[in-house]
């Protein structure tokens, strides 16, 4: 036993030095096109796993992920913009002046960002909270509007509809993917822990759960904080990325391209949101193709249509829920016991024969 | 004042509906004390009232001297009142072992940053609440199938989970709802020496709902009956046995003219 946690532990340290050694190379090697898809899959790893925590651990409909990316990408911009661009780009109405002169480190920032989304978080989930399944769902989604619509309207905070631009651009694979693993780990070991084990009581039967002593209200609260948390970091280092902010970048429709991944992976597995967070990115640009004009052999002409992406995604979703609802994964993890075996009892027939 | 617990004439009311109606109940050390009633006479609400799912529209309950009126079913648990469910209850995403140490978060020390961190102090009462649960779960002979998911197991078993569980909140009044419900004569009875085991045991008091007569009459020491909300009596098997009213709410009255 002790022997195979020893082998277990030598192996998670070689995929992180694997992985590290990818990004090392990477950085220097891939063309900034690809290493833009890459961190763009590992903002969309970080969103899919926390959405997971609400949605597929503790069972909350909760659909107002977007909302608390809206707040972490503007406190991400806000605190890292130097005072000149600030000056130049909020010409409608001047910033308010506690703010103007403010230029904290990247690091700091998304730390922050995380912060006060979780606290907003905190402060939604209260009223929120004391719902649960469609009206839950209804109810985020709402707030997910107002905090948007908020944005638009603090002009001397946020610059309004104009958005923000000039924010400080992050280009290094170490930052999004240092991310999104220490994100992967902190999860797994919240998952893992006596905490975890109560959300997921909590998802499997309230009444059960509320009888063993688990106060459902602050649980319930917890995990969707810790959401709301992970979700303003990855709102912040979608800022760095694309280094410009608007509030129509945060609609609704994008908390369903993270459903969408969260679905497919399968709800309570955090291996199935990674696994179709980069698949989905990766995808987005592949597709690309279909939305170009294609001459079927000079039969047949489509011309190009945009969109036509997101229709083999709904396709491919609506597939799922009709005959694999558990998704990629179910809520299973992955697990080195189970390549461990496979390695065992493949090595025992090779002895036998 | 030295009963586990005592319901001070309390009554519920659904919309007009009376449930229950001025229940006293007076539950002392170490008894296992029974419920009893037809079909729709209020023995679960008053489950419910005593755990703080529904707060009595009338009368206070006092737990170990403790006005436990009002108070959420969390606090209840904690402050060891433990539960189980007429229609099994079991969290089916896990295994056996993960449905009894869910009941030991309520007895955590530590937090959920030492938990991410892997700080020492969790560690150790992790391993420490594992030992204990599986000690507990070795002594009602379920330890063989505690990796196996709660839901694969057969009936009786899951039955048995369920109290297992509850007892793993270390409680010291216990409450059973309809533990036998769908058990042959034969699980009945292992049922009956499982409950005054684990009374003995655990040092524990118990109060149970039950329709199986010859549970109820074989280990009860006292018996409350309830009919429409009222409680029509209350003594030892054989007075209930032989109390007319009883008979009466059980079978209909006796038609005078015959």
């Amino acid at each position: 036993m002790d022997d195979k946690k020893q082998i277990k532990f030598i192996l998670n340290i070689a995929v992180l030095a694997l992985i590290c050694v990818f990004l090392w190379w990477g950085n220097d090697n891939l063309s900034s096109f690809y290493i833009r898809i890459l961190n763009l899959s590992a903002i969309f790893v970080i969103l899919g796993i926390s959405m997971n925590l609400v949605l597929g651990f503790t069972g909350m409909f909760s659909l107002g992920h977007s909302g608390f990316m809206c707040i972490g990408a503007y406190v991400a911009s806000i605190l890292t913009m130097s005072p000149a661009s600030k000056e130049i780009i909020y010409f409608m109405e001047p910033i308010t002046p506690i703010l103007a002169q403010i230029q904290w480190p990247i690091f700091p920032a998304i730390i922050m960002a995380g912060v006060v989304a979780a606290l907003f978080g905190f402060l939604v989930g209260i009223p929120a909270l004391r719902l649960r399944d469609d009206y839950l769902a209804i109810a985020t989604l709402g707030f997910a509007e107002i905090i948007r619509i908020i944005v638009t309207n603090t002009i001397t905070i946020t610059n309004g509809a104009l958005g923000l631009k000039n924010i400080p651009s992050v280009k290094s694979m170490w930052v999004y993917w240092g991310i999104a693993i220490i994100t992967i780990i902190i999860l797994k070991k919240i998952v893992n822990s006596s905490w975890g084990y109560s959300f997921k009581a909590i998802r499997d039967n309230e009444i059960a759960a509320e009888a063993m002593g688990i106060n459902l209200f602050s649980h319930k609260l917890l995990s969707f904080s810790i959401g709301a948390f992970f979700a303003g970091i990855a709102g912040a280092l979608m800022a760095f990325l694309i280094t410009s902010v608007d509030p129509t970048m945060f609609r609704f429709t994008f908390t369903f391209q993270i459903l969408l991944i969260v679905v497919l992976g399968g709800m309570g597995s955090l291996t199935g949101s990674v696994i179709s967070a980069v698949a989905i990115t990766i995808l987005m640009e592949v597709l690309r193709v279909v939305e170009e004009p294609i001459n079927f052999f000079g039969l047949l002409q489509i011309p190009g249509l945009p969109g036509m992406r997101m229709v083999i995604f709904a396709l491919g979703l609506l597939l799922v829920i009709l005959y694999y609802r558990q998704g990629l994964m179910g809520t299973r993890e992955f697990n080195w016991d189970y390549i461990l075996n496979k390695i065992d009892s493949f090595r025992k027939r090779g002895a036998s024969m | 004042m030295n009963e586990v617990l005592t319901t001070d004439h309390i009554s519920m009311e659904f919309g007009g509906l009376r449930a229950v109606s001025d229940l006293h109940l007076q539950v002392y050390p170490q008894e296992i004390i029974g419920l009893i009633g037809p079909n729709g006479a209020g023995k679960t609400t008053v489950f419910n009232m005593i755990t703080g799912v529904y707060k009595p529209v009338e009368g206070q309950i006092y737990f170990d001297s403790n006005n436990i009126t009002g108070l959420s079913p969390d606090k209840i648990t904690k402050l060891g009142i433990a539960r189980t469910f007429q229609n099994i209850r079991l969290f089916n995403s896990m295994t056996v072992l993960e449905n009894v140490m869910i009941s030991k978060h309520l007895r955590r020390k530590s937090n959920l940053l030492e938990a991410v961190l892997s700080m020492p102090k969790y560690n150790r009462e992790r391993t420490m609440h594992y030992k204990e649960c599986m000690e507990l779960l070795e002594k009602v002979e379920l330890a063989d199938v505690a990796d196996e998911m709660a839901t694969s197991l057969p009936y009786g078993k899951q039955r048995r989970l369920e109290i297992v569980r509850a007892l793993a909140t270390e409680p010291k009044l216990l409450l059973l709802d309809e533990p036998a419900a769908g058990m042959n004569p034969n699980e009945s009875n292992e049922l009956m020496e499982f409950i005054s085991k684990i009374r003995n045991e655990f040092d524990l008091t118990v109060l149970m709902i039950e329709h199986h007569m010859e549970v109820v009459m074989g280990i009860c020491q006292r018996i409350y009956v309830l009919d429409y909300g009222v409680n029509l009596a209350v003594g030892s098997p054989s007075e209930i046995q032989n109390n007319e009213k009883v008979i009466e709410a059980y079978l209909g009255a006796v038609d005078t003219d015959a």
